[in-house]
């Protein structure tokens, strides 16, 4: 009997046990499943707690982001691409600014009520476009924040240019960190849920085919109405969520960088995997933060990498690590020899 | 009371009348076929029944009530199912997955009756359409399915939403013969269990084996309608299709 050795892939055996339910023999195959589904878990927290004092002010703004990229990504997986997550994002500050500012609400009311008013409004301003689909939904997406800044700007409300200051802070930056990390933590694991119930088919239904989703007796409007609310109340948590952290509320929040970065936190970690975009905001968040040495140079080096992204790995770093994952081999003994094919 | 009566629908993109004043009725329980050139009208006028276009004039009247101009999603609830000609499956969804769209339907719920998960029953109703159910094809997603079983997915969605009028949009275009074969008597069944049907179809053959009744349209206009052997025989038929007198 011959004690020949061939290659095979770690993951065939477990597959071939059964392709979904987990039928596990070893520690080894165990390790093999539940060290990358541990990872997102682990690594936010070994990046919250670990990293020297100001990299944590960084990692809050990461972990913001990182919702801001997941709502983006779940609401263009329902065939909304939108190009103004800063809408939303500063609808949700502006709405817990006030809250706080104006009706003097303590910070624990301020940012839920904030995200659910912001979400409402940001819903209401996008309705009159959902019949619209794919670039001319974008391009309104794109020009609503733009104009309501400059609404803000020439009317004066909430401060104007000026803004609204002293608002209350968070105790402190432990909690802070915290506090973004569970969030983000509920937002990914919650749409991720969400994506795969069959509720959430419905949502993917729309972005494949809407007609038919019309067809099967669903209206197409209440549904992205829902997926509109869902994805917008992200953001608006997250501008309810800064500006608290930041103790004040400006123009700022309209800022189209605020609906750039989703978008390229997804392009580089993958459209469509919502693990993708959280993996995409974790490198370029800190990433921006390090290039800050170069002045305003850095925005040469960071549209220069995000262009090499794209041309290198059009489908994004996590179905690429995931390929590579998957295709990782292990000596096994052939007893019968290896054969010709 | 008619089931389903059309009266003068009309219809015009720009300059071009696609349906010119056609009216007609569908008796509870029938199949009406409805053949035509290209761009005759055919299509138009399904996407006009069932709410994917709104027409310019004229009535569809459903069991008493005009229906012309609800929204797609309104009328699908109504009881009025169609398929498309260009097949449109949810392509990251596995095929059974597909099935449960239509089952979260509000026509769905009203009518209960759907005993059980939406996944098992999603299973069951692909079974019945030609998928096989211990094989991997219902799981698999729609993307990489061949044509033959993309159609079936279309007749799926009507079947999950016990749809009680049928509108089936060249439902045997790209078929293979034996394709064809095996869905004809899919839908003689749906026609016993006492479903009305409308086919639109360019397979004159196949569609006059089972329609009992014939409508033809050519640009936008109706030319002829009565029983496929008399439809056969009229002259104005033939001149529409070939162009000309025979």
């Amino acid at each position: 009997m011959s004690t020949e050795r061939r290659k095979e892939r770690i993951d065939r055996p477990i597959k071939a046990v059964t392709d979904d339910i987990f039928c596990l023999s070893s520690i080894r195959e165990i390790a093999y499943l539940v060290i990358p589904r541990m990872l997102p878990v682990v690594g936010l927290l070994l990046l919250a707690f670990l990293v020297p004092p100001y990299w944590r002010k960084v990692m809050v703004i990461t972990f913001v982001m990182g919702m801001m990229a997941l709502s983006w990504d779940f609401m263009a997986s329902c065939g909304l691409t939108s190009l103004g997550q800063a809408l939303f994002f500063a609808l949700g500050a502006y709405s817990a600014g006030a809250a706080n500012h104006y009706l003097g609400l303590p910070i624990y009311l301020s940012i839920p009520l904030g995200t659910l008013i912001g979400a409402v409004i940001s819903t209401a301003c996008i309705y009159p476009t959902l019949g619209l689909r794919g670039i001319y939904f974008s391009v309104v997406t794109l020009i609503i924040p733009l104009m309501l800044m400059r609404v803000v700007e020439t009317t004066g409300i909430f401060g104007g240019t000026e803004g609204i200051t002293g608002l209350s802070p968070f105790p402190g930056i432990i909690v802070t960190i915290a506090l973004s990390m569970i969030a983000l933590w509920i937002t990914f694991f919650g749409l991720r849920r969400l994506i795969d119930s069959d509720y959430g088919h419905i949502f993917v239904a729309l972005k494949d085919n809407d007609r038919a989703v019309e067809a099967s007796g669903l209206s197409i409007r209440w549904f992205k109405v829902q997926a509109i609310f869902i994805g917008s109340g992200i953001c608006c948590f997250c501008g309810a969520f800064m500006t608290h952290y930041y103790m004040s509320i400006g123009m700022s929040a309209f800022a189209v960088d605020l609906s750039i970065f989703p978008i390229a936190a997804s392009v580089v970690g993958g459209m469509g995997t919502l693990v993708g975009p959280l993996l995409g905001a974790i490198i370029l968040g800190p990433l921006s933060e390090a290039l800050r040495a170069f002045g305003s140079f850095r925005v040469v080096i960071y549209a220069a990498l995000l262009g090499t992204f794209i041309v290198m790995l059009p489908e994004g770093l996590f179905p690429y690590l995931a390929r590579k994952y998957q295709q990782i081999e292990r000596w096994v003994e052939a007893p019968g020899g290896i054969s010709e094919d | 009371m008619e089931y389903l009566k059309i009266e003068n629908l009309r219809k015009t993109f720009g300059g071009v009348v696609a349906v010119d004043n056609i009216s007609f009725e569908v008796e509870q329980g029938a199949l009406l076929g409805i053949i035509g050139p290209n761009g005759s009208g055919k299509t138009t006028t399904v996407n006009l029944i069932t709410g994917f276009l709104t027409p310019d004039s004229g009535k569809v009247m459903f069991k008493g009530r005009d229906i012309a101009g609800l929204r797609a999603s309104k009328i699908t609830n109504l009881g009025i199912g169609r398929t498309f000609q260009m097949v449109k499956p949810f392509y990251r969804l596995p095929a059974f997955k597909n099935l449960v769209v239509p089952l979260f339907s509000p026509r769905v719920k009203r009518m209960g009756g759907h005993y059980g998960e939406k996944d098992t029953l999603a299973l069951d109703i692909l079974e019945d359409i030609g998928f096989e159910r211990d094989s991997a094809v219902p799981y698999k997603p729609a993307s990489i399915l061949p044509h033959g079983y993309l159609k079936r997915l279309e007749m799926a969605r009507v079947i999950a939403l016990q749809s009680e009028l049928i509108v089936f949009d060249e439902l045997y275009s790209g078929l293979t013969l034996a394709e064809v074969a095996s869905i004809s008597p899919m839908i003689e069944k749906l026609i016993e269990a006492g479903k009305t049907i409308i086919m639109v179809e360019h397979r004159l053959k196949e569609l006059f084996k089972i329609a009992h009744r014939v409508m033809v349209l050519d640009q936008g206009k109706k030319i002829a309608e009565g029983s496929p052997r008399e439809i056969m025989k009229q002259p104005s038929v033939k001149k529409a299709y070939l162009g000309v007198e025979l």
